[in-house]
């Protein structure tokens, strides 16, 4: 186990480096220059600015100082917000991100897990075949168009809850948090609905019934139990699909957070800030990856001692 | 009891005489894989349906544009903002040209003087919303399938070197992509946009350039789990040079599994492509897919409504469709496996 975390771990910083590296060297053959919104400045001044940034030194020199800075946890300078280091601004941004990220995904485990269960128990009904057009709608509409339909019906036309931005409190957290839920939501609830279907019909299930436990009994202290270990493994890529999801959901509903200030730093062409956000998701994605690897190996006896042989 | 049958007569029993040599007879047509999976599929009905939508749009991804006679890219201010109007749907209530015009529903058609049908409205330029929507679900399905083909060549390629080689070469392999799959493909995929000019084939290169790992891993699964058969050893004992066995033996059996995938792939492009174009690194203007028009309804939203439904409509069909068909082609294939 210890071996397997250890090879794990030197992955991990192996693609962080791959992913910094690339970073690094696709920013720098990137159209447009960060201090192109600067275009009143004569060379002189903009040899200063270049200067100020470091952005006048050659490549690899720049690739070290960049390297090294990011050994320490610094990740630059913003170009457009003048001033301001990319970890200040990943900071200011992570609050409602990290919200909303919760939010979508205990909410919609929580239901999944729910209508997963309802599905296998109540197995060829109007029950089953209804959670499970659900569970497809939720796969198959893409989270920005649930997420413009819910902003248009329950905010605009309705007027239940605010159309975007954060400044109500919760209640704006509401939207944004169904339309990230979506994915999470229909995942666990195809899992557990396979997984219950096949746990139900299991030795120790059968002996359950035959000593007289109740149904509920059964679905819950035995059958849920076990359904629910395999459901960490979809975890990595729910992480990844509300990564993706946060982009346009917060820039449909103008929160301020991760997602949305990634998509503006793009457009205009801030590279520290677009390295910044790219390694944060990145580190971000990997390290869930590993946390969903390493516990499944925690919960299930039977994975571990395989892991330990390998 | 016993007595009871004695009294039956005996002339009403025969004896019954088993031909050994019919033991084996075969009753039922013997079926191959692909009859007995289509056996399957046909029961499905969530899949049959979804194959027969899915048919129906693209069929009128390739002839929609053509239909009513307007073209997506010629812009008519005059006509701009127009909402859906369709002959004979137009007096049921819906769809006949009124909009909301400050507060008031109003005849825009009538207004503007407009006497041709724009069946699904104009945009704020005055195109057709009908055939660029048509135009774009072509654009958008072309991109799906063409990332899905690299992915199939390049994951079958690869896998089916690692997995067949083995040794060294799987080794190395394998290490390149177990660096490849830390990889966020949504990182990949902006960061390769950001450096190529935007266009079709920058979203064909930045969606397959993660895609195809997937792919070879399940590929290489099965061939190692094919590859030490009997029938690949009496197919080398019989003189099948390497690449004959791949193709001729043991490609067939992993067919199965290719195709569900590609057909979660697909889905899977659509919806990358559209990410893409909402954000606004997709396909530039004029150029729609069905990622730009939600973009540009989304927009215009809270007045014009009807700009974002149909594209929205017609991703989410083709999203279900595919993943039903998927599902259904999964259960047909392959009873074992689930999710």
């Amino acid at each position: 186990m210890v071996k397997y975390i250890g090879k794990r771990i030197i992955y991990m910083f192996i693609t962080m480096f791959l992913i910094a590296t690339a970073t690094f060297f696709l920013m720098q053959t990137l159209p447009g220059s960060p201090i192109q919104s600067y275009s009143k400045l004569n060379d002189t001044q903009k040899a200063i600015v270049e200067k100020k940034y470091g952005i006048d030194k050659p490549k690899p020199v720049q690739y070290a100082i960049y390297m090294k800075n990011l050994a320490k946890g610094d990740l630059g300078t913003s170009f457009a917000f003048k001033g301001k280091s990319v970890n200040d601004l990943l900071a200011s941004r992570m609050k409602p991100s990290f919200i909303l990220g919760i939010q979508a995904m205990v909410f919609g485990t929580i239901v999944g897990i729910l209508l997963g269960m309802i599905a296998a128990l109540k197995q060829n009904t109007f029950w089953d075949y209804g959670s499970t057009f659900f569970a497809i709608l939720g796969i198959s509409i893409p989270s920005f168009v649930f997420a413009t339909l819910l902003q248009y019906y329950v905010g605009s036309q309705w007027h239940l809850l605010p159309v975007g931005l954060w400044n109500d409190g919760w209640k704006s957290s509401i939207l944004p948090s169904l339309a990230l839920a979506m994915g999470p939501l229909a995942l666990s609830a195809r899992f557990i609905r396979t997984e219950m279907i096949e746990v139900m019909g299991s030795d120790y299930i059968t002996l359950a019934k035959a000593k007289g436990a109740s149904g509920f009994e059964i679905a819950f202290k035995h059958a849920f139990r076990n359904a629910l270990i395999p459901l960490i493994t979809v975890l990595g890529p729910v992480a990844a699909g509300l990564v993706t999801g946060s982009l346009v959901v917060e820039q449909i509903f103008a929160i301020p957070g991760i997602g949305e200030q990634f998509v503006s730093s793009i457009m205009v062409n801030d590279f520290a800030t677009i390295m910044g956000t790219t390694l944060f998701f990145s580190a971000f994605l990997i390290v869930v990856i590993f946390i969903v690897d390493i516990l499944y190996g925690v919960i299930d006896p039977r994975i571990r001692v395989a892991g330990g042989k390998a | 009891m016993k007595k009871d049958i004695e009294q039956l007569p005996q002339e009403q029993f025969e004896r019954v005489h088993i031909d050994s040599s019919k033991a084996e007879r075969i009753e039922k047509p013997s079926l191959s894989f692909w009859q007995d999976a289509w056996l399957r599929l046909r029961k499905n009905k969530a899949a049959i349906i979804s194959m027969v939508v899915l048919v129906l749009v693209v069929l009128m991804a390739l002839i929609g544009p053509h239909l009513n006679g307007h073209d997506g890219t010629t812009q008519n201010l005059r006509h701009a903002n127009l909402p859906p109007k369709m002959p004979g749907i137009e007096k049921m209530g819906i769809m006949d040209g009124y909009g909301n015009l400050s507060g008031e529903k109003v005849d825009l058609y009538a207004m503007k003087k407009v006497d041709e049908y724009y069946w699904f409205g104009t945009d704020g330029l005055g195109r057709d919303l009908f055939t660029r929507l048509w135009e774009g679900t072509q654009i958008s399905l072309l991109i799906a399938f063409v990332a899905a083909m690299i992915d199939l060549v390049i994951g079958v390629i690869y896998g089916g070197i690692s997995g067949y080689f083995g040794g060294r070469t799987d080794d190395i392999m394998q290490r390149v992509v177990e660096i490849l799959i830390g990889i966020p493909t949504l990182i990949v995929v902006i960061l390769m946009l950001m450096i190529m000019e935007p266009g079709l084939m920058a979203i064909i290169i930045a969606i397959s350039i993660t895609g195809w790992i997937g792919m070879s891993r399940i590929v290489r699964a099965q061939i190692l789990k094919f590859k030490n058969q009997e029938f690949v050893l009496a197919a080398r004992t019989l003189g099948s040079n390497d690449s004959k066995i791949i193709s001729k033996h043991l490609l067939p059996n992993v067919l199965g599994i290719i195709v569900i995938n590609t057909m979660f792939t697909i889905p899977n492009a659509i919806f990358f492509e559209a990410f893409l174009s909402f954000i606004g690194l997709g396909l530039q203007p004029p150029s729609a897919s069905l990622g730009t028009l939600i973009n540009d309804g989304f927009k215009v939203m809270e007045f014009q409504p009807y700009v974002l439904l149909f594209p929205a409509l017609v991703i989410s069909i083709l999203m279900i469709a595919f993943n039903l068909i998927g599902d259904g082609l999964r259960d047909a294939l392959d009873p074992k496996m689930k999710d």
